[in-house]
Parts: C-alpha cells; structure tokens; sequence
C-alpha cells in the first residue's frame, strides 16, 4: 500500500475477479452516472410529449450546425484516447502524450462553443426561465457540461503524470480508466445531441 | 467467477509507521474506524430525529400547551411562550423523516455495520478504497451537519415532509434549498459507499470463500449497496430539477397558471408535479429495502450463532435477496395510488407489490423455521433478534392492505401508514440494529455491553414502541389524517384523541429506555467486561479468524475458507461452532 492515498487506488495485489479494484469501480460509477442521466433524460422524455406547454423553438434558433461540429469534435477526442491508451501499451510515451494532449483540446473546444453557444441562446430569448426547452436544454447541457470539465481534469493529471514518466505498458491502468470515463461522456453528448437539436 | 485469489503473506503490506492520532481516529483510512465514525454519527442524528418527534408528539396530545422543560428555550420564531407553530411542527415533521431514513438508520445499517463487519467477515485486510472510504464519511457528515443547520435559514428549516413534494416545495421558503444541497452531499457520500462495498465484495474475499459461502449477512451488504448505486442518482437527478426550479427558476414541476398563496406564480410553467413523485419514489422505494436488508443480514448471524445450528434455508434466502433487490425497481408508485393513476397503472404496481411480498415472506420463513429444533441461547442479540421477527411481521403485513389501491386509496395519508411503516423501521430495523450492536459491540471494543442494563433496555423498548405504533393503526382505520398540527380540528378524530396521550407517554418512556441504552454503551466501553476474541462462539470470520478488537490490517494469519458460513454442531467436530477458515481435520473428534 503507497503511503499517498490515491482516489482509485491500483493494487498490485490480485483480486478475486482478477479485475483491477480501480476498473471494477469506475463502471460501478458509471453504472450510477447512467442512471443520472437516465432520470434526466426520460423526465425530458416525459415532458415533451406530456406537456402541452413544450414548446420546441425553430431549428434555426438552436443552432444545429454548430452543435453538430461539437459533436464530431467530442468523437474524434474519443478516437485519440483510444490513441493515447493504445500508445502507452506500446511504451510509445511520446505518442501518448500528443494524443493526451490532442483529447484534452478537443474537450477544450467542445467548452469553448458551448460558451459562444449560451449567450446567442440567451439572445434568441432560450433561457432556463423562459419553457421547459430552456430549462431541459441549460440543465442538462450544463450538468454534461461539467462533466466535460471533470473529465478535462481527469485527462490532465493522466498527462501530467505522463510527462514526469509514470505510466508505461506495464503500468497504464488509469490512462485506461480516464480513458472509460472519457468515453462515457462522449457517449452522453451522442444522446443529447439528437435529444436537444435535433428532433 | 469463482476464482478467489490469493492474498500475500499477512505482515508483508502493514508495514505501518505509528500514525499521528489526527490520522488514526479522525481522518482514519482503517474500515474499522470509518465504521465506528459512522456508528456514533448515525447514533447523534436518531437521537435528534427522536427529539423532534418527542416535540411533535406533545403538541398532538395537548395541542396549544407550552412544550414542557425545552419549550422556553425555543426562539420566538419555533415557539412563542413554549407553544409551537405550525410551520415549526411542519420542519419537524420533514426533517425527522428525512433525518432518520438518510441519516440514521441507513448510515448505522449500511455504512456502520456495513464498513465495521463486511470486510472482516469476507477476510479483506480493509475494503477495496480506503482513501474512497474516509472520504464518504467526511462527506456524509459535511451534510448531515447542512440539514440540521437549516433550521438557521430564514423561514427555517424544510417544511415539505420528508418527500418534499413539488410544487409546495418549489416555492418553499429557503430552507428547502438547503435540504437540496445536503441530499446532494448524502447522495454523494452514499454513492462513495456503495461503490466500496461492491467492488470489496467482488474483489478482496479470501480465499476459498465463494459467493454461496459468503455470510448472508454480506450478501444483503451487497444488494443494498447495487440498489443505492443505482436508485440514489435518481433522486439526485430529481433534486437537480428542484434545486434549478428554486434558484434558477426553472419549470420542471411548476405547471401553468398556478397561483400559490393567493396570488398566480410569475412563470410560464408547464411542468408536471408527479414527474418529481415518480422521481423520488424510483429512488425511495428501494430505499425501504436500503432499511431493511442489512438488517435482515444482522438478524441472520444472530440466529444462526443463537441456534446453535445452520441457518434454514441459506440458499433461499440469498435468493429472497436478490429478488428483493430486483423487484423493489419495479413498484414504486405504489406510494402513488392517490395522486389519479390510471387503473391498468395502478394494476401493475398492485401485482408487482404483491409479488415483492413473497421474498420478504421467504425470509422471515426461513428465519422462523431456523428456530426449530435449535438450542436457543436467550443472549441480549438473540433476544432482539426474536422480538424482531413477530414485529417485522406486523410491519410487514400491515402493508399489504396498502399494496391493493382499493384498501389504500381509503388508508393512505391516514395515521394507518404511519403505523406500518413505524413497525418496519423501528420494531424491525431498529430492532436489528440495536441486537446488531449487543452483537458485535465486543469485537469493535473488547468489551461486553452489561446483560442486566440490556434486558430492561430491551423490554422498556419493546413494549414502549408497540405502545407508540399499535394506536396509530387504529386512529388510521377510524379515519385520522397524517400530517396535522391539530388533531382536535376536525371531528373524526375525537373518539380516538385519547390515543395521542398514550402514544406520547409511552415515547416519552421509550426515551426513558434509551438513556439507560446510553447510559450502559459508556459505561461498558470502559468499565464492561472485557471479551475474548470469539465470545459467542461464532463460525464467521469476522468472530472466529481475528482478535477482539481486530488489529490494523484485521487478521494477523493468513485466511483461507473451507467451509459455509454456518456450520454449527456439526456431528463427530470437537466443539458445536466450526470455524470458516480451519480445515477439517483440526476439528473432527480423533
């Protein structure tokens, strides 16, 4: 046992599953994140076709295009943390740490147009206060959006631990993990894009 | 699945430097100091919870009396002259519901016996995240210490029940806001918990010690921790639509052209108000298993070690467990038939409540019948243990009639559901817990809690609960209506008015019998009589494999397991009690 408590400590120790502790646990988090995002998304379901006071606002007030472009950036920041795994399993520290570094702009670009995309809503009269859209749409982008930022702090300890030379092939269990956690919140803007935008 | 592993050698990894005390008692990473953390915190808030419920109850049995003793030192805002409020018994009501499910029996049955036993019990030199592990604790506390603080905000504390329904509670004063982010904090805290409890069951058990050799009372830790790891984000996911109603002034639950105090609300609406009760009755429906599975856990090893014989029927009840667990996702809105569900709607939730009846029923058999043919030593746990399975069974069963929606529609928001649920919490949970802390309170401390001092907080308890919840069943059926601050207001309440006197008397002996339980707890951790590591003979881990209290790192050999958890007098060993973890031939007879 280290003497620095670690969050999701990696033992060496093996387990009765034969799973490492850190990945067990980081899909037992996740399992929780879906029911999360599960009770957001089925009451936006609910009110949708419940409600007769849903109004949904033209497409062009949404900006689609802009929002599509976010989510072709968060599938390629997908493809390099797939990447930056796949590198340090071959000791390609180098490799790694540009598709570390390449994830963590593309979270950093999704950030980015979200906050051009807040205010212009703001100006076409979409708040939180205006209809349930507003409120669905800045709640659940918002609690995506932190996620995002958690997930670009995650990223960012993986890199700078990569840079000081800590993982190697043998030893790459939380760039797998950041990597788990990562994907999942892609996985959510894949949801929430044809959720919000689109249909 | 089945592969366990194999540890190295005890003494290799606790290689520890004496820790500062800060570090070994307060910010402890040691699963055996978060889980005594957890006993005494959990312990403070029922004794709060109780407190507020003792306020109540006086002011339904003399209402418009002054509060005797406390009364004149309540601020004018609770109590003018020692006489309470209304909106004051309305924070009362909320916050001792809301106190006592998330931050007193739930924490003392899952994070208290969960983190002390679980890991013992399993042969775990700590869980799988200790660090994980302290801070669910801090974090637990942190709200905790938020929702009893409330009373502070202006227009105090949350006064919405413990549900909190919308859309009162959406435009409650600022309290509620508050009872929103404490929830967060325990919803956190419970998620950190529950992760560490799965991941330690499915990780870190010794080896030979296979799923159907796990103690039950491990099994019911585990489905406890997958529904709250699953139910729990629910509500989370409910309370961030209030909390964005409230401070951002959302619409989730506003519906349109609502007028609230006489005056229309200033938003454009079109929420659902039974979209947050669908929210949070997907979380605490599970949530009443969350209160009673490790509590049929503890209730188990007590049984078996005070039967001296194997458990009945180990195999159906991990399998109750486990239906139970399943089930309780599918009939929540059974808490709901009021509110104008469709008939084919409410069809559903009565069938699938009917169905959740029969694991529960499977358990309380199988407890029954491991009675049969034991030797029964009537120790204090065993007499908990006892006590629990006729009152569970009225809790139990009086929740039947509240399953159909024809009984219910009549008895729900009636005094009747209180009784039921009282039953299942207190005569049942409460119960368990406190036979769970006679039980293993000489492995936590070395010492034993005093027999004599036991027996009279036993009997005090037992007849005093029954004389507190028994009434309420029958002020229920004759019609009386929950949740008022005046019962002498209406006149279908005044043939049973009498019964309020005797619910508060006998909560007020109740709580008599608790301070001698107070008295005994400090009284036996220094002066009780100090225990050998295995005083009532056990066949688990957590008795038979480690000292009394278990040192850093638990066990000071290497545990391997060869049998089932309960093998007890088993013919030609040499004593009545063998062991998990010692082979077979040290125990046959030569």
């Amino acid at each position: 046992m280290s003497s620095t408590p670690w969050i999701l400590d990696a033992s060496d120790e093996p387990t009765s599953t034969g799973v490492p502790h850190g990945k067990l646990g980081i899909w037992v988090f996740l399992a929780s994140e879906v029911m999360l995002f599960g009770s957001l998304i089925s009451s936006y379901i609910v009110l949708r076709l419940g409600s007769t006071h849903f109004i949904v606002p033209p497409h062009e007030f949404l900006s689609v295009p802009v929002a599509a472009l976010n989510t072709f950036v968060l599938i390629i920041s997908s493809v390099t943390m797939v990447m930056a795994l796949a590198s340090i399993q071959q000791d390609d520290r180098k490799g790694m740490i540009m598709y570390l570094i390449a994830t963590i702009l593309c979270g950093l670009i999704f950030l980015g147009v979200k906050t051009w995309e807040y205010p212009h809503k703001w100006h076409e009269g979409i708040t939180i206060q205006s209809g349930l859209f507003g409120s669905f749409y800045f709640t659940m982008t918002g609690l995506h959006g932190l996620h995002v930022i958690g997930g670009i702090a995650f990223n960012l300890y993986i890199l700078i631990q990569g840079i000081r030379g800590k993982w190697s092939s043998t030893h790459c269990q939380r760039v797998e993990y950041a990597g788990i956690y990562w994907h999942f919140v892609d996985l959510v803007w894949v949801v929430l894009f044809p959720l919000l935008y689109l249909l | 699945m089945e592969t366990t592993a194999s540890h190295s050698p005890a003494g290799v990894h606790d290689v520890h430097p004496d820790l500062p005390f800060v570090r070994k008692y307060v910010f402890s990473t040691d699963h055996k100091v978060i889980g005594i953390q957890y006993m005494i915190t959990s312990m403070l808030f029922l004794l709060s919870g109780f407190t507020m419920m003792l306020l109540m109850r006086w002011q339904i049995a003399y209402p418009g009396t002054p509060i005797p003793f406390i009364g004149k030192f309540l601020p004018e805002t609770m109590a003018p002259g020692g006489v309470m409020l209304p909106e004051f018994y309305n924070q009362l009501g909320a916050m001792h519901g809301t106190i006592m499910v998330f931050l007193g029996v739930v924490p003392l049955g899952v994070a208290a016996f969960g983190n002390y036993v679980l890991p013992l019990q399993i042969g775990a030199k700590d869980m799988a995240f200790p660090f994980l592990n302290m801070l669910s604790y801090w974090v637990f506390l942190i709200g905790g210490v938020l929702m009893l603080s409330s009373f502070a905000m202006p227009g105090g504390a949350a006064q919405s029940g413990w549900t909190s329904y919308v859309p009162l509670a959406d435009l409650a004063p600022p309290g509620q806001t508050m009872w929103l982010i404490a929830m967060t904090f325990i919803i956190t805290s419970s998620l950190f918990g529950a992760i560490n409890f799965i991941v330690t069951t499915l990780n870190l058990r010794a080896k030979g010690m296979t799923w159907m050799r796990l103690p039950f009372f491990v099994w019911c830790q585990f489905v406890t921790a997958v529904l709250l790891v699953l139910a729990f984000p629910v509500l989370q996911g409910g309370a961030l639509l209030q909390l964005m109603d409230r401070v951002a002034h959302a619409n989730f639950f506003i519906p349109a052209n609502l007028i609230f105090g006489g005056a229309p609300v200033e938003r454009p609406g079109g929420g659902n108000p039974l979209l947050w009760q669908h929210l949070f009755w997907f979380l605490a429906h599970p949530e009443v298993y969350v209160l009673l599975l490790p509590e049929f856990g503890i209730v188990a090893e007590i049984i078996a070690n005070g039967t001296r014989k194997p458990l009945f029927g180990y195999k159906e009840l991990v399998i109750s467990a486990c239906g139970i667990g399943v089930l309780s996702f599918v009939v929540w809105a059974h808490h709901m038939f009021l509110s104008g569900m469709r008939t084919d709607v409410t069809k559903f939730f009565t069938i699938t409540t009917m169905i959740i009846s029969i694991p529960s029923v499977m358990v309380l058999t199988c407890f029954l019948l491991s009675l049969r043919g034991g030797s029964i030593h009537f120790n204090l746990p065993m007499l908990f243990a006892l006590a629990f399975l006729p009152l569970f069974g009225i809790g139990g069963l009086t929740g039947l009639p509240l399953g159909f929606t024809p009984t219910d529609i009549y008895l729900h928001d009636t005094y009747y559901v209180i009784g039921h649920f009282h039953y299942v919490v207190v005569t049942g949970s409460l119960i368990a817990l406190f036979g769970g802390l006679y039980f293993w309170f000489p492995k936590m401390f070395g010492r034993h809690m005093n027999q004599r001092l036991g027996k009279i907080h036993f009997w005090i308890s037992v007849t005093a609960m029954n004389g507190i919840f028994f009434p309420m069943l029958i002020q229920g059926m004759s019609g009386v209506l929950r949740r008022q601050f005046d019962p002498t207001a209406q006149i279908h309440n005044h043939p049973t008015l009498i019964l309020n006197k005797v619910m508060t008397i006998s909560a007020l002996i109740l709580a008599l019998g608790q301070i001698v339980f107070i008295v005994n707890f400090f009284y036996s951790l220094f002066k009780g009589k100090e225990a050998q590591s295995n005083p009532w003979n056990a066949t688990t881990l957590d008795w038979a494999a480690c000292p009394s209290p278990p040192p850093h790192g638990n066990f000071t050999q290497d545990i391997a397991v060869h049998r089932g958890p309960y093998e007890y007098s088993v013919p030609n060993h040499k004593t009545d009690w063998s062991p998990q973890h010692v082979p077979d031939q040290q125990l046959v007879k030569s």
